[in-house]
C-alpha cells in the first residue's frame, strides 16, 4: 500500500489530491502511470497510449491525466461549468478485466464517494469518435444526476476491430472535483488543498488562460494559416507513413508514432476552424473524413509494429 | 407440471431496449419449446436494468415419443433407388427396413422411424446457448479476454451470469446445465448493486422474486413504473404541486433503476423566465427528471388557440371512423408537457438507492446539475434575443430579404442565408429555399384568404430560429422558439403563429394549422419540398423515404381538406415551379410527366388518408378513376362536356397561361385535381351507395356498363347519339326523358359542388333503369334499334360517370 496522503490532499479539499488519489488507486492495480501527451488533443482518447495501444493483441494497462482542448466550449471564463481547456483522467485496460465496473466503483470510493449516500448509475451512452473511426458501447456514469465519467468497451478504433476489447474509463476531473469539494463554480476549486494565503484556486491557475484562449478560438485564430496547417499536417502524416512503410520485407513499420502526431494536429486544427465558424455543414463531413483516413492509416501501420503485435520475421533461417 | 425459471444477468442494459429484449427472449424460448414438442401453461417476462427473466409455468417434462413411416421403393427397384431411400431414411442397410406388400404395387420397403421423446431439461439446454448467441439486440458488443478471438459471444453489455432452474412445485428444482462462452448456468444471482452485493441462491420464480425484493430489486418493470408514478404524484401533491406526466420518461426511468426511490429537487425561481418547454426538455433530456406545475395551471390549447373546424368536415360523415377530424391532434395526442404555460421550480427525480440520509445529498446534487443546465438554457434564451456579433458581414443577406437588422430574429435569418447552409446538394441553400417559400406563400395567400404581406413576413422568418442557440440545443423546438422570439420582437400574432405552425401537420395525428397565414406558409414549405425533390427525381421508393415526402404530401392533403381550401393541385405545382430560379430544375411545368407523376403520388396519399378516415376504398377508386394515374385514355368523360378536359391534370394546362383557367374554384366539377372536391365526392358517394336507391342504381349502372363493355369488345355498333325515333318500348322513352332531366340536374348540382344533390339527381334514374332492363331486350334484331339502345346505355354510363366510375364499386 502507498502512504496515505496528508489530510489537506484529500480529494474533498484538493484538486491535485484527487489526481494523486486516482494515480495511487490505478497504480496499485497494475497500471502504468503515464504523463499527459505533449500535444493539443480534444480528449484523452487521442493520446497514442489509448488510440494506438487499444489495437493489436498485446496486454496494455495505463492511466494518465490528459489536458483536453475543445475550442468551441470556450466561454471567456464566464460559465461556471464550461471550459475550452480541462483535464480528463484516462484509464485504459486491455483486455478489459471482467470486474471493470467494480474496479471503477472502487475508484469512486477511493475519492470519497459513498454509493449508499450518492446515487451512482450507469446510463446508456454509445461512444463514437468519427474522426478516429472509433466506437464502443458503454455508459455515462452518473453521480446524483451528474455525469462524472464515461465507461466504454472499445469495439473499433481507427476503423480496426479491437481484439481483444479494451475498457476505457474517462473521468471529467473538474466536474468530479467540484462534486467532492462541494463547489458550484469550477474557478472556485481548491487546487492545492491549502487554506488562507497559501490556497491556490483553479481560477488563479486557469481563468486568465480561459479568457485569452476564448478570444483566440472565436475571434483571432487566423483561419487562412489554420487551413494551411491542416493541409500540411495531412500531407506530412501521409508522407511519414509512406516513408516508414519503406522497409525490408518482414520488418516492422518504422514511423507510426510521428505520423500519428500529425493526425492529432490535423484534428485539433479542424476543431479550431470549427470554433471560428468557417466550416460549412457539407465541408464538415469532408474534414472529418480526411482526419479519419489519417487515423485509419496510422492504426493499420501500428499493427505492423511490435507494440501492435507484429513479429518481425528475419531472413529465412538456414538449417545448419 | 414443472416450472422453468430463467435469468440472464448482465451489466446495465440500455433502458430503451429492455422491454423488447424481454419479449424477444420469451418468444424465442417458448417458440423453441413448442417446436420441440413441449407445451406450457403460461409465461411471463420480467426485466430490470441488469437482468432479463422468464417465469414459465406448467412446462411438460418430456416431449412425446414419435413414430414415422417412410415409404420406400419397390423391393425390385434398382440399387441406386434403394440406396437413395436408405440415405433419406437414415438407415445403414436394407436389413433395417421393413417390407410391406400391396396387392397392386407388390412388395416395397418401408422404414419405421421411432424417435424417443426428449427431456425438457435437454431441450432447454440445447435451445438456450443458441438463443443467447443469436439474440436480436439492436446493438451488441464483445468484451474481455475472449474477444481476442473471432466469433466470441456478443451481448448488449457483458453477460455475467445465467440462472436456469426447472422442477415441479413439490420437489427441489434442478439446475439445467449449459454453457455459453464460459458462462455456466446455475442457481445463483445477485441483488441490488449497492444494497445487497452478496450472492443469492434461488429455486424457482416465487422465491426468486421474493429474495430479489429483499435484496432491493423490484423485478417487475410494470410495478416499478407504478411505484414511480404514484410516488411522484403524491410527492408533488404533498408539496402543493402537480406532476407534469410523461409516459415516455416514466418508461425510461423505470429502466434505469432496480429500486426506485422518488425524491424532489429544486432550482431558483429566476429560471422560470425560460420558456416552460425549454425547461422541461432541458431537465428531461439531460437529467431524466419530471417537472411539476403549480396546482390549477391548465395546459393551454396550443399556440393558435382556436381550433374551431371551418365548415363541414369530410370525415364527419364517413362511416366507421371513430374519431372525426375535428380538433384532432392538438390536445389529445400532444407531446407531454406541450402547452404547459407555467412550471414550478421543483422537479422530481428517481434514485436507485435508499440513501442513508433519506436522499438529501442526492436531491441536492441533482439540483446542482439542473441549475447548471438551466444556466446554459437561460444563456441560450438570452443570447437568442441579443444582437449577433458579426452583423456587419450580414448586410447583403439583410438586403436580399428586406430584413430589419435591429431585430434579433431578422439577424438570424440573415446569418442563415449568409452561411450558405446547404439544404440539399441539388436544391441549393436554406437561403434560396426561404426565398422560394416566401414567393410561393405570397402566391398562395389569396387562395387561402391570407394577407400576402403577413404570409411574406412569416415565410421570411420561418426558418430563422434554426440559427438560434436554443434550437441548436433542442432541434425539436424548431418553430416553437421562432414563434416566441417573433412575439418578443413585436411581430404580428399571425406571423408568429405561422412560424411555429408552418411545420405542421407532421403526421396523421398532428394538429393542422387553422390560421390562413399559417396555412399559406405551411403549404408553401411542403410544396416547395415536394416539387423540388420531384424535379431532381428523388422520390420515395418502397420503404425508403429519407426526406419524408409522403408525410409532406399528407400534410398538404390535410391542410387543404381540413381547411376547405379549394385549389387545383396542378395550379399550385405550377406556382411552386415558377418560383424556382435555379436553371436546370427551374420548371416542373416544363416536364409534363413529372407534374402528372406528382399528382398521382398525391392521389395515392389521398387514398391512404381517406381509408384511414374510414372511407370505402372502392368508393375512393370510383371517384379517382378519372385521375391521371389511370392514364389519360382511361377517362369515361362524356364527349363535349365542357370543362371536363381540364379536370385531370391535363399536361398541357400546366404551362404558363393555362394555369389560371384551370384552378378557379368550382371549375371542372368532376376534377380529381382538387382534393377537397374529391373528398367531398367520396363522402357523398358513400352515403348514396348505402341507400336503396343507390344500391339499385349502382346495379343498373353496372349492368349497363357490362353490356356496353361486352358489345364494344365485339365491335358492335353503338350510336353516337340517342335517336328518339327509334324507340319501340315505353321504357326506353321514359328512361331517355328521365336521363335528360337527371343529367341536367347533375351538371347543375356539380357546378354548385353539391355532390349530394348530384347523387339525388341520379337516384331518380333508379326506376326507369330498372324498368328498362325488365321490359327491354337490348339486343334487338334490328341493328339500328340495338345501336340506339346501346347509345342509351352509354348515356347511363356517362351520366353516372359524371359523379364516379360506378364500375369500380364493389357489390
Amino acid at each position: 500500500m502507498t502512504e496515505p496522503l496528508p489530510a489537506h490532499m484529500h480529494p474533498s479539499r484538493s484538486f491535485q489530491g484527487l489526481i494523486l488519489t486516482l494515480h495511487n488507486y490505478w497504480a496499485e492495480r497494475g497500471c502504468v502511470i503515464l504523463q499527459p501527451y505533449d500535444m493539443e488533443v480534444g480528449a484523452g482518447t487521442f493520446h497514442p497510449a489509448t488510440t494506438l495501444r487499444a489495437l493489436g493483441p498485446r496486454r496494455w494497462n495505463a492511466a494518465y491525466v490528459q489536458p483536453s482542448r475543445r475550442p468551441k466550449d470556450g466561454r471567456y471564463g464566464e460559465n461556471p461549468n464550461r471550459l475550452q481547456h480541462y483535464y480528463q483522467y484516462q484509464v485504459i485496460l486491455k483486455p478489459n478485466p471482467s470486474n471493470l465496473q467494480e474496479l471503477y466503483l472502487g475508484s469512486l470510493a477511493a475519492i470519497g464517494v459513498d454509493p449508499l449516500l450518492h446515487d451512482i448509475r450507469f446510463v446508456e451512452d454509445d461512444w463514437e469518435s468519427p474522426t478516429l473511426g472509433a466506437w464502443g458501447l458503454g455508459w455515462e456514469c452518473w453521480c446524483d444526476g451528474m455525469e462524472v465519467s464515461q465507461f466504454t468497451y472499445f469495439q473499433q478504433v481507427c476503423g480496426i476491430e479491437c481484439a481483444p476489447v479494451a475498457g476505457e474509463l474517462t473521468y471529467g476531473l473538474e466536474r468530479l472535483a467540484m462534486y467532492v469539494q462541494g463547489v458550484d463554480n469550477v474557478y472556485d476549486l481548491n487546487f492545492n488543498g491549502l487554506e488562507g494565503d497559501d490556497k491556490v484556486s483553479y481560477g488563479e491557475v486557469f481563468l486568465q488562460a480561459e479568457q485569452e484562449y476564448s478570444r483566440h478560438n472565436f475571434e483571432f485564430a487566423n483561419t487562412a494559416i489554420l487551413h494551411q496547417h491542416f493541409i500540411d499536417a495531412e500531407t506530412e502524416c501521409q508522407a511519414l507513413l509512406k516513408a516508414g512503410a519503406n522497409r525490408p520485407e518482414g520488418q516492422a513499420h518504422r514511423m507510426v508514432f510521428p505520423a500519428y502526431d500529425q493526425c492529432i494536429k490535423a484534428s485539433h486544427v479542424f476543431n479550431l476552424l470549427d470554433a471560428r465558424g468557417v466550416i460549412s455543414v457539407t465541408e464538415r463531413q469532408s474534414y472529418i473524413l480526411r482526419v479519419r483516413n489519417l487515423a485509419k492509416a496510422c492504426g493499420e501501420a501500428f499493427l505492423q509494429t511490435e507494440a501492435g503485435g507484429f513479429t518481425p520475421s528475419y531472413l529465412p533461417l538456414t538449417v545448419a | 407440471m414443472p416450472d422453468l425459471l430463467l435469468e440472464l444477468r448482465s451489466e446495465e442494459i440500455p433502458a430503451r431496449m429492455q422491454r423488447k429484449a424481454a419479449g424477444d427472449l420469451r418468444k424465442l424460448l417458448t417458440d423453441g419449446l413448442v417446436e420441440a414438442g413441449l407445451t406450457y401453461e403460461g409465461c411471463q417476462e420480467y426485466w430490470t436494468p441488469r437482468r432479463l427473466a422468464l417465469d414459465i409455468r406448467g412446462l411438460t417434462a418430456r416431449s412425446k415419443d414419435t413414430h414415422e413411416d417412410i415409404k420406400g421403393p419397390s423391393t425390385k427397384a434398382p440399387e441406386q433407388a434403394i440406396q437413395g431411400f436408405l440415405r433419406k431414411a437414415g438407415l445403414a442397410s436394407v436389413d433395417q427396413a421393413h417390407v410391406h406388400s400391396d396387392p397392386k404395387k407388390g412388395d416395397f420397403y418401408v422404414a419405421h422411424i421411432s424417435k424417443p421423446g426428449r427431456a425438457a431439461e435437454e431441450i432447454v439446454a440445447t435451445l438456450m446457448p443458441e438463443i443467447i448467441r443469436t439474440f436480436p439486440w439492436p446493438k451488441s458488443m464483445r468484451w474481455g479476454k475472449a474477444s481476442a478471438k473471432p466469433g466470441s459471444l456478443r451481448w448488449v453489455r457483458p453477460l455475467q451470469s445465467i440462472v436456469c432452474t426447472f422442477g415441479p412445485e413439490t420437489s427441489e428444482p434442478v439446475v439445467i446445465d449449459f454453457e455459453v462462452d464460459g458462462i455456466r448456468s446455475g442457481n445463483t444471482t445477485y441483488g441490488h448493486r449497492f444494497h445487497a452485493p452478496g450472492a443469492i441462491t434461488v429455486r424457482r420464480f416465487d422465491d426468486y422474486a421474493a429474495k430479489l425484493e429483499a435484496a432491493k430489486v423490484v423485478v417487475d418493470a410494470e410495478r416499478r413504473k407504478r411505484m414511480i408514478f404514484d410516488d411522484a404524484k403524491n410527492l408533488a401533491f404533498a408539496n402543493g404541486l402537480e406532476l407534469v406526466e410523461d409516459e415516455g420518461l416514466l418508461e425510461e426511468v423505470s429502466g434505469l433503476v432496480e429500486w426506485p426511490v422518488v425524491l424532489m429537487g429544486e432550482f431558483e425561481e429566476d429560471f422560470l423566465q425560460i420558456p416552460a418547454e425549454v425547461i422541461r426538455l432541458t431537465i428531461r433530456a439531460n437529467q431524466k427528471c419530471f417537472v411539476t406545475r403549480p396546482v390549477g395551471i391548465v395546459p393551454s390549447s396550443g399556440p393558435s388557440g382556436h381550433l374551431l373546424p371551418a365548415g363541414e368536415k369530410v370525415s364527419a360523415s364517413m362511416a366507421a371512423s371513430p374519431s372525426t377530424l375535428r380538433g384532432e391532434g392538438g390536445e389529445a395526442k400532444a407531446e407531454p408537457g406541450e402547452g404547459v404555460t407555467r412550471l414550478a421550480n421543483r422537479f422530481i427525480l428517481t434514485a436507485n438507492i435508499q440513501a442513508k440520509d433519506d436522499g438529501k445529498e442526492i436531491a441536492y446534487g441533482n439540483g446542482k446539475v439542473v441549475r447548471a443546465r438551466l444556466s446554459d438554457a437561460l444563456y441560450f434564451w438570452k443570447t437568442d434575443q441579443s444582437d449577433l456579433p458579426d452583423l456587419a458581414t450580414l448586410t447583403a443577406s439583410a438586403e436580399k430579404f428586406g430584413l430589419d437588422m435591429a431585430k434579433p430574429l431578422d439577424q438570424r435569418m440573415a446569418r442563415l442565408d449568409h452561411l450558405n447552409v446547404t439544404f440539399h446538394a441539388k436544391l441549393g441553400t436554406q437561403g434560396e429555399r426561404v426565398e422560394r417559400i416566401r414567393r410561393l406563400a405570397r402566391e398562395l395567400a389569396p387562395i387561402v384568404g391570407a394577407d400576402p404581406e403577413l404570409a411574406d413576413r412569416a415565410a421570411v422568418l420561418a426558418k430563422a430560429d434554426l440559427q438560434t442557440e436554443v434550437v441548436g440545443e433542442f432541434p425539436e423546438l424548431q418553430g416553437a422558439m421562432g414563434r416566441k422570439y417573433a412575439l418578443l420582437q413585436g411581430e404580428d400574432e399571425q406571423v408568429a403563429t405561422a412560424i411555429e405552425d408552418h411545420y405542421k401537420p407532421q403526421g396523421p395525428s398532428d394538429r393542422v394549422p387553422r390560421d390562413p397565414v399559417s396555412i399559406a406558409v405551411a403549404l408553401a414549405d411542403k410544396l416547395d419540398t415536394l416539387v423540388g425533390f420531384w424535379a431532381i427525381d428523388e422520390k420515395p421508393t418502397g420503404s425508403k423515404d429519407p426526406y419524408a415526402l409522403r408525410r409532406a404530401a399528407l400534410g398538404v392533403i390535410r391542410l387543404l381538406l381540413e381547411n376547405d381550401v379549394r385549389v387545383g393541385l396542378s395550379k399550385v405545382f405550377a406556382l411552386a415551379s415558377h418560383v424556382r430560379t435555379t436553371g436546370e430544375l427551374s420548371d416542373l411545368a416544363d416536364n409534363d410527366n413529372l407534374a402528372f407523376d406528382l399528382l398521382s403520388f398525391f392521389h395515392d396519399r389521398l387514398k391512404v388518408y381517406l381509408r384511414d378516415e374510414g372511407a370505402r376504398y372502392d368508393a375512393i377508386d370510383a371517384v379517382l378513376s378519372n385521375a391521371p394515374s389511370s392514364g389519360p385514355s382511361g377517362h369515361l368523360l362524356p364527349a363535349g362536356e365542357k370543362g371536363s378536359a381540364s379536370m385531370a391534370a391535363s399536361p398541357s394546362t400546366l404551362r404558363g397561361e393555362g394555369v389560371e383557367a384551370l384552378a378557379e374554384p368550382g371549375e371542372g366539377g368532376s376534377s380529381t385535381d382538387n382534393l377537397l372536391l374529391v373528398a367531398r365526392r367520396v363522402e357523398a358517394l358513400i352515403v348514396f351507395i348505402n341507400t336503396d336507391e343507390g344500391k339499385n342504381l349502382l346495379a343498373g349502372a353496372k349492368r349497363a356498363a357490362n353490356i356496353l363493355a361486352a358489345e364494344e369488345k365485339k365491335g358492335t355498333v353503338v350510336s353516337d347519339v340517342v335517336d328518339e325515333a327509334l324507340f319501340k318500348a315505353e321504357a326506353e322513352k321514359i328512361l331517355y326523358e328521365a336521363m335528360n332531366r337527371a343529367e341536367n340536374d347533375v351538371v347543375q348540382a356539380l357546378q354548385k359542388e353539391d355532390f349530394s344533390g348530384a347523387m339525388r339527381a341520379l337516384s331518380v334514374l333508379r326506376e326507369p333503369v330498372d324498368s328498362f332492363f325488365e321490359d327491354v331486350l337490348v339486343n334487338d334484331e334490328d341493328q339500328a334499334v340495338r345501336a340506339n339502345r346501346l347509345a342509351l346505355l352509354a348515356r347511363i354510363r356517362s351520366a353516372t360517370g359524371k359523379v364516379a366510375d360506378f364500375s369500380k364499386i364493389a357489390g
